[in-house]
């Protein structure tokens, strides 16, 4: 492609290795002026390392960069910024305990004579800039206290008060309800109206649709092209960025449900601040069905799940497992009633990464008479089961039993902890997030899973802040707003707005 | 009364040392680099004061030189803790370990051998050395250290607060990588800040031997850098929340010294631990509750996810 002043921003040839790794294999961008182009690639597939070179926070070992035709150095974000770019980075880069105008003004401080700070002066700055955008934010409000919607347009802000032209979202609808994501896509199309130029980073195919004029394809480093997205539709875009055929959508068979597994009445939790954040919950989940429950981050569902796991004591209320009590127990109670959880945070709770994938097998089941007697382990039964497993569950690279759990991909250590869940052939299994960070093939196998343990007769909790992950997999879907349980569907009853509306607090009891 | 006069009187000046340090502690762990090494910045700050004091006659300068002696020890924990990424904790004890011998050694090198200095020329006291001599009054006649500590945590506290520096620093301390990506130079607001931690550290020590005692000896400094560390925390990483905790535990030991003189019926030795056990109890009870900054203690490594 030639170099233009047509387009805000071009990239060639763009070569990135983190050691022997090649992260960023000659890739190829071109952004034109005005508008909104996104850059879709699986996990891994090198675009936030992409987006963090045109940002100066790495530098490219080879390829280009222009700026409406020129060609420019970006060394440092101080260089990007002075050029007009601006990024709102996926985790959000925001001082929690700031205002949200010392968040903005932070770095090209408003200031009197000697550095001291004029913070009436920032203040009008930042709501001037407030109501030019039309954003709904109060430039005093902590950021801690203002929920993740506003905290997304404070970044945005950040990039604007830094006179940005061309603004770079990374997956910034991860963390957004519907209505949020819709309020985005609105603000997106107003800045490309007043002149910007938005280069938006996302997995997610239908956001693409909704927002952007170009996509371009990045697949595990390598730039596969660029389409106009008014002549494409989704399955295309899926293909293309994993490279073969995917199944978009969740095949299963109605859910014949049988006796309650776990019921939960009027359990409130508190968190290690003494706040309650599961507040008189009620939840059934029974055999042979899948309960998803969907929700912001943040409302409780990690209290919820770490109380019926026996990790943090339940403040009032019962949590019954196949009809007894197992509240305020131990974790080793909850699990010998046949209970088995696959964490949200696979590297916090689920693994220990330095250890091998064969002990990492049996972190639960060390005890059991099947892998050595007394205070012994057993290190052949060990390997060989895990072998089993390795196979069964298809865990890559085969072979690996002795090497460390750190060594290997995301998806394939989510792959080992589902396998040692699910071959423990638990009454109920809890999912919290179980495909956070995987891949669209890796997503696809995770819900196959899920689902085949609920035909064998297990009660499935899945709790996730994919809305359309709960809405493709439960049968079951409840709302969790504030630690309560706000409503209660059958799968096809409900539509994404009104979940969106129930996670956001609106219309609760 | 009169007891209540000289309680004040000897609480100021015990706390003094103590502000000092933990004020240096405050500005480093604001920045997101814990400094245990108070305690040895304090040690060497206390036998360059005594000494420089020896030789110069001059305790303004001998001051000045403390300060800089302790900020010198200060860049080796900047080094290894913010340039090398090291575990600060580990840092932090290697200067408490080696400051001790050093601070010896120099004392035998300067004073023929002599494990304490002679006796040196003092900070002056606020209203001059004649104030009430004799009445119990002269013991509000504090030394102008106990004014500089104060001083100085206004001024940490305008910094902090009220200028775009301290915006900075804070922002370093909470979330590093957003202040990096804002232009900030993570490592340069660090190593100041750690370079300043040192050199308060450092007005600590010779607080100590050329303000309440009058020269170095190898328990001058004998556990001040902990409990200073103890009033940070107590006092929830802020300036003024330092004074005061620091104003507690001088105020314990001040205690000490009027129960241990009079009849009363506690072992000498018993009273001594009244500071020590007071930190205890205080970090038992408050430091749970209390919030320290988000990045205090992670090394910044540019990229690192
Ligand atoms: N600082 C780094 N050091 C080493 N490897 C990295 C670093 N940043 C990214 N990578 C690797 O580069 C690849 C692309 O990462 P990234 O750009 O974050 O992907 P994406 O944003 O598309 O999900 C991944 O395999 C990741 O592990
Ligand atoms: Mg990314």
């Amino acid at each position: 492609m030639e170099v233009s002043s047509e387009y805000a921003v071009q990239m060639h040839g763009i070569l990135k290795k983190f050691g022997v790794f090649t992260a960023l294999d000659h890739v190829d961008l071109d952004v034109k002026k005005q508008t909104v182009h996104a850059i879709l690639g699986e996990n891994g597939a090198g675009k936030t390392t992409l987006m963090n070179i045109l940002y100066g926070l790495y530098q490219a070992d080879e390829g280009g960069i222009y700026l409406n035709g020129e060609e420019v150095k970006i060394a440092t974000p101080t260089d990007a910024i002075k050029h007009g770019i601006g990024m709102v980075h996926q985790h959000f880069m925001l001082v929690e305990n700031f205002t949200v105008t010392e968040n903005i003004i932070l770095g090209d401080e408003v200031c009197g004579a000697a550095g001291v700070l004029d913070m009436k002066k920032a203040r009008q700055e930042v709501q001037a800039l407030v109501e030019e955008y039309g954003f709904d934010v109060d430039p005093d409000a902590v950021i801690e206290d203002i929920t993740v919607g506003m905290q997304q347009r404070v970044e945005i802000l950040k990039a604007l008060y830094r006179g940005a032209e061309i603004l770079i979202l990374d997956e910034p609808t991860a963390v957004l309800t519907p209505q949020e994501i819709e309020k985005l896509i609105e603000i997106m199309h107003d800045l490309i109206a007043k002149g910007k130029t938005i280069i938006i980073i996302t997995h997610k195919l239908k956001e693409i649709m909704q927002s952007s004029d170009e996509c371009s394809i990045i697949r595990r480093g390598v730039y596969m092209g660029t389409v106009n997205v008014k002549e494409t539709n989704e399955t295309d875009l899926a293909s293309k960025m994993v490279g073969r055929n995917v199944n978009l959508t969740v095949e299963k068979t109605k859910a014949h449900p049988g006796e309650p597994v776990l019921s939960i009445q009027g359990l409130t939790v508190k968190d290690e601040r003494g706040i309650d954040q599961v507040r008189d919950l009620n939840l059934e989940v029974r055999a042979g069905e899948i309960v998803g429950i969907a929700g912001i981050d943040g409302n409780g569902q990690q209290e919820l799940v770490d109380a019926i796991t026996n990790i943090v004591k339940a403040q009032a209320g019962t949590i019954k497992i196949n009809g007894e009590e197992v509240q305020n127990t131990t974790p080793r109670n909850t699990y010998t009633h046949s209970v088995a959880t696959i964490p949200s945070d696979r590297h916090r709770w689920g693994l220990v990464l330095p250890f091998a994938v064969s002990e990492n097998t049996v972190l639960e089941r060390h005890v059991d008479e099947e892998f050595g007697a007394g205070i012994t382990l057993d290190y052949d039964k060990l390997k060989s089961y895990t072998t089993e497993l390795i196979e069964k569950f298809d865990i890559r690279p085969s072979g690996c039993e002795d090497e460390r759990m750190s060594g290997l991909s995301g998806g394939n250590q989510q792959k080992a902890i589902i396998a040692r869940m699910v071959s423990a052939a638990p009454n109920l299994l809890i999912a919290f997030q179980p495909t956070r960070g995987l891949d669209v093939g890796a997503i696809e196998f995770v819900h196959k899973t899920l689902i085949a343990e609920r035909d064998r007769g297990a009660a499935i909790l899945l709790i996730s802040f994919e809305l359309d992950e709960v809405m493709d997999v439960s049968d079951t879907i409840a709302v969790i707003y504030h630690g309560q349980i706000v409503g209660t569907y059958e799968q096809g009853t409900v539509d994404e707005n009104e979940l969106g509306l129930l996670m956001a607090g609106g219309g609760a009891k | 009364m009169d007891s209540i006069i000289l309680l004040i009187g000897i609480t100021l000046m015990y706390s003094t040392p103590l502000i000092f340090g933990a004020l240096g502690g405050v500005i480093s762990e604001r920045s997101g680099v814990t400094n245990i090494g108070i305690e040895g910045m304090m040690v060497i700050g206390a036998v360059a004061g005594a000494s420089a004091s020896y030789f110069t006659n001059n305790p303004w300068i001998a001051f000045l030189v403390a300060g800089i002696c302790g900020g010198l020890v200060a860049l080796l924990h900047a080094i290894a803790s913010v340039s090398f990424a090291a575990d600060q904790t580990v840092s932090g004890v290697a200067i408490n370990l080696l400051a001790p011998g050093l601070a010896l050694f120099l004392c035998r090198y300067f004073f023929d051998g002599a494990a304490m200095s002679p006796i040196v020329e003092k900070m002056p006291k606020v209203f001059g050395d004649s104030w009430m001599a004799g009445t119990v009054y002269s013991n509000l006649n504090v030394n102008v250290t106990t004014i500089i500590a104060l001083l100085l945590t206004i001024a940490t506290w305008f910094v902090l607060y009220r200028t775009k520096w301290g915006l900075r620093v804070r922002a370093v301390g909470e979330h590093p990588a957003a202040a990096d990506t804002l232009g900030i130079d993570v490592y340069k607001v660090r190593y100041v800040c750690v370079i300043l931690s040192g050199v308060f550290a450092g007005f600590g020590g010779a607080s100590m031997t050329i303000g309440i005692i009058s020269q170095f000896t190898q328990t001058a400094i004998s556990g001040h850098g902990f409990i200073a560390m103890a009033a940070v925390i107590f006092g929830k990483w802020t300036p003024f929340g330092a004074y005061g905790a620091c104003l507690l535990f001088g105020g314990t030991q001040a205690l000490t010294v009027l129960l241990g003189g009079g009849s009363f019926p506690i072992p000498s030795q018993i009273l001594a631990m009244l500071p020590y056990a007071m930190t205890i109890i205080v970090l038992v009870l408050f430091v749970g509750r209390s919030v320290a900054p988000k990045a205090d203690g992670v090394p910044y490594i540019k990229g690192s996810r």
